[in-house]
């Protein structure tokens, strides 16, 4: 057992997933939970060293400890199919991640991210490849503007929403769902009900996915 | 609302690569850590997990977490590549 921060010699993987379940409910737990939080910050210390930037070891501090708070409450789902360190690990990342997301998307609002009303302007025409043959440009914007008419006429407006701020302004799911007032599951199932929606649609317009992965092929 | 010209072709590109089985973010997080460890073991998650596989290739965020939590079991495994 070492208590050197960072050092290389901290407990890992020592205990098996039974007795890391023992130890974290155990009389002994707080030591557990200390070799614990070790794993966690050393974790979320390499893999934000690479993704963050500035100083992140006081971040990491607190993900790490809002992180064990999440994984002591729900030790009762673990069903023990990946190593305890493994799972705990998968919750310590969801919760830096998401909060990092949110941190970086706090000043931006949804409205920004939506076109402004494109008119009778917008022409699908602009997106087909310049390098493509006359016949394939001429396919591509027919789908194109198949697809745009199919938006307007079978989407939500909130599904339209969702689509523009996650595909056009890259906003990620979680924070997006959150300006919607739903979760990130709901709203992958939100955007995954409109992308079976309008394929079922260009089906039956006649247009196959061959059709399309076909017109739009290195483009 | 009409969508802007890179959504619709984003969007399109999506449609046609759209299955009626996918899970979504939640069922991928359920498994995620099995899938990570497979991949260390060099085994071949993608093949034994398909829909967990599907959902890593279209999702960024769940893609993003995959790829750090594979980072952060090899600095903390004892036994690196």
């Amino acid at each position: 057992m070492s208590d050197k921060p960072g050092g290389i010699d901290i407990p890992m993987n020592e205990r098996t997933n039974e007795e890391w379940l023992a130890d974290l409910r155990g009389p002994d737990k707080d030591q557990a939970i200390t070799d614990l939080r070790e794993i966690l910050v050393r974790g979320l210390s390499y893999s934000l060293s690479t993704r963050t930037r500035g100083d992140i070891d006081s971040l990491v501090e607190d993900f790490a400890q809002d992180a064990l708070v999440k994984i002591l409450a729900n030790l009762d789902t673990f069903r023990g199919e990946s190593k305890l360190t493994t799972w705990a690990q998968k919750i310590a990342i969801r919760v830096a991640y998401t909060e990092l997301r949110r941190k970086r998307w706090q000043d931006i609002a949804l409205e920004d991210l939506l076109p402004e009303d494109s008119g009778p302007d917008f022409t699908p025409a602009i997106l087909t490849d310049p390098e493509a043959g006359p016949e394939q440009q001429a396919t591509q914007q027919m789908i194109l503007e198949t697809v745009m008419r199919l938006i307007q006429e079978n989407l939500t407006e909130r599904q339209k929403t969702a689509i523009q701020a996650v595909m056009g302004g890259g906003m990620p799911l979680e924070v997006v769902a959150e300006r919607m007032g739903t979760n990130r599951n709901a709203l992958y199932k939100m955007i995954h009900d409109a992308r079976k929606r309008l394929k079922r649609e260009l089906h039956a317009e006649g247009l196959t996915t061959e059709d399309i992965m076909a017109a739009f092929d290195n483009a | 609302m009409e969508l802007n010209a890179e959504v619709l072709k984003k969007m399109t590109r999506a449609i046609a690569s759209t299955r009626d089985e996918e899970i979504g973010c939640d069922d991928c997080f359920e498994f995620v850590d099995i899938f990570v460890e497979a991949k260390l073991q060099g085994k071949n998650p993608e093949e034994a997990m398909p829909l967990v596989e599907a959902h890593l290739n279209r999702c960024a965020n769940c893609q993003d977490e995959f790829e750090a939590l594979l980072d952060a079991i090899k600095a903390t495994s004892d036994d690196p590549d």
